[in-house]
């Protein structure tokens, strides 16, 4: 009696799970959406420590109480004290415990079963090998995120390789375990997977991060599934493949914004290879600067203007003033919008949130398609930290390593003002030939220090 | 090989619940529009703390002088409820942002 009431508590977690996901499609339900998912868990959590098990010997109840509390007690402070711009690490971190929860059981549920139990053994293996690799994975995404951990230091001379290598010999071992278990091979076999999740994320930096966080973020749902079978639990099956099934379309999202392969990214080094034939005809030109007096009445006196944030406008914490100059020119009358690239920021969507926290309507924010469709029509965009997004060569350049990317097309507007520190390439390394056009303009700066020039400028134009 | 097709017969409910939850989440989850990708990403990472359950039912089976279980499993509730509660914190301080912004409009 008890437990059907139990199980369908369980039942109602999981519809929770899905519906709270399904309102996460307008921003309007969105935050509704998560509070019914959070209301899910909490019931999950509440059924779990009250379910009748049989044979249970002591329940262990402090233990438990204690984990959750001092779970929930970390886990609300750095929600509560994480600036938007780091919410990619913060991402990556909680991503990487939930992979190491999952190895964990994994691993205990190792050495309790019995070697008869080939398929009880094999779903362990499986979710300790996703686990680790999720969990360290991880770990070393957040630290290039974080710019603790260099791109450079950490990739191997034929990366590639070694990358095959790790995996092969994690499944050769994976199956000699299944067929022999034996405790010496269980520490070779965690050691292994920990040691690839490293050396996975190791060769994908830079541009990639996005994609290796989503595939990161589907590996941790894809564990916690398998861990459901351990367990015969039905909730944990389910909302683990919401999260794997979540995981796979940003990821794979991710690489058409990117117009790559998956596999290409994995293999990875953006910009590592690839021609440099744009970088010649480039010589003889030069860009030109505008002095932000000449930029202010640019903007000032025009009908449309569009912003293209880029992570240059986050690092410098410059959306407040960017919204700033929003409001001035609006109150102007001049259509102030933005344009989103997928891939702008660290991580699927940063760029709206960091936005949003400034205050922008979302309604303002465009996404590729509905930016390329204004483009023509816009008097003056201006290019705040972006680059590579707005790269030409993606388009008519088969040689640059940007090729076939879908890019805002910028200079289909009249004037682009590009803000920049300096004439460095950008994250990726490619020159961009947009710089050198006609109706380009350079302006050179802090991206935050730019905009409150252009702040000052127009209001004086008054 | 006879094993696995116990397997797949004592288990086929749970193999139809696992095709038709995948396909569900990719139903659901393609109508979730870029603006809303991060939010999306740190909700479904939140719930992918759920490995919690296990934890719980694994402490719960065990006995009370099994350190290793207890230590570990406890270890292991700590991770997944940081990644619930963090999880599902942050992504409402971000969904709050949006929310605010709508109001002001109207």
């Amino acid at each position: 009696m008890i437990k059907t009431i139990l199980d369908i508590g369980f039942l109602i977690a999981a519809i929770s799970f899905i519906n709270g996901l399904r309102r996460l499609s307008t921003p309007a339900t969105a935050r509704k959406g998560n509070l019914i998912a959070g209301a899910g868990m909490i019931l999950a959590i509440i059924i779990a420590i009250i379910y009748p098990l049989g044979d249970e010997g002591s329940g262990n109840y402090p233990w438990i109480i204690g984990g959750i509390a001092i779970g929930s007690l970390i886990g609300w402070v750095a929600a509560k004290k994480v600036q938007m711009t780091a919410m990619p690490q913060l991402v990556s971190i909680f991503n990487g415990l939930g992979g190491a929860c999952a190895v964990l059981l994994a691993v205990l549920e190792m050495l309790k079963s019995s070697a008869d139990n080939k398929i009880g053994i094999a779903i362990s293996v499986f979710t300790l090998l996703v686990g680790a690799i999720s969990f360290t994975g991880s770990i070393l995404a957040y630290l290039k995120l974080d710019g603790k951990v260099k791109d450079k230091h950490v990739i191997l001379p034929g990366h590639t390789y070694v990358n095959i290598a790790f995996l092969i010999a994690s499944i050769v071992i994976a199956v000699l375990y299944v067929l022999n278990p034996s405790s010496t091979m269980l520490i070779v076999l965690i050691v292994i997977s920990l040691v690839y999740g490293f050396s996975f994320v190791a060769p994908i930096g830079g541009a990639d991060m996005p994609v290796v966080i989503s595939l990161l973020n589907s590996l941790t749902g894809i564990s916690a599934a398998t861990a459901g079978f351990i367990y015969n639990n039905q909730i944990m099956i389910i909302g683990g493949i919401l999260v794997g099934a979540s995981g796979t379309i940003l990821t794979v999202l991710m690489c058409n914004a990117m117009n790559r392969s998956l596999l290409n990214v994995i293999i990875g080094g953006f910009g590592s290879s690839g021609g440099s034939s744009s970088g010649a005809d480039l010589d003889g030109k030069t860009a030109k600067e505008v002095s932000s007096y000449d930029a202010a009445v640019m903007l000032n006196y025009s009908s449309s203007v569009m912003i293209v944030p880029g992570y240059g406008l986050a690092v410098a914490q410059a959306q407040k003033v960017c919204k700033e100059l929003d409001e001035l020119l609006s109150e102007n009358g001049v259509d102030v919008n933005y344009a989103i690239h997928p891939v702008a920021g660290r991580m699927p969507g940063h760029m709206n949130v960091l936005l949003a926290e400034a205050d922008v309507p979302y309604a303002k924010l465009k996404d590729l398609d509905e930016a390329n469709a204004m483009l023509p029509s816009t008097d003056v965009v201006v290019i705040v930290g972006a680059n590579d997004v707005v790269n030409p060569s993606a388009l008519d350049d088969p040689g640059s390593p940007v090729y076939g990317m879908p890019v805002l097309k910028v200079w289909e507007a009249k004037n682009v003002i590009i803000m920049k520190r300096s004439m460095s390439p950008g994250y990726a390394g490619i020159q961009n030939p947009l710089f050198f056009n006609d109706n380009s303009s350079m302006f050179f700066g802090d991206a935050k220090d730019s905009i409150n020039k252009l702040v000052t400028e127009i209001k004086s134009l008054g | 090989m006879e094993q696995i097709t116990q397997f797949v017969a004592a288990n086929l409910i749970y193999i139809y619940l696992i095709a038709f939850t995948v396909l569900l989440g990719f139903e659901v989850i393609s109508k979730v529009p870029t603006v809303l990708h991060t939010p999306l990403m740190s909700g479904a990472n939140a719930i992918s703390g759920v490995v919690i359950i296990g934890a719980i039912i694994l402490i719960r089976s065990s006995e009370s002088d099994d350190y290793v279980s207890l230590i570990f499993g406890t270890l292991g509730i700590v991770l997944a409820m940081i990644n619930v509660v963090g999880g599902f914190a942050v992504t409402d301080r971000m969904l709050e942002m949006f929310k605010k912004k709508k109001k002001a409009q109207s």
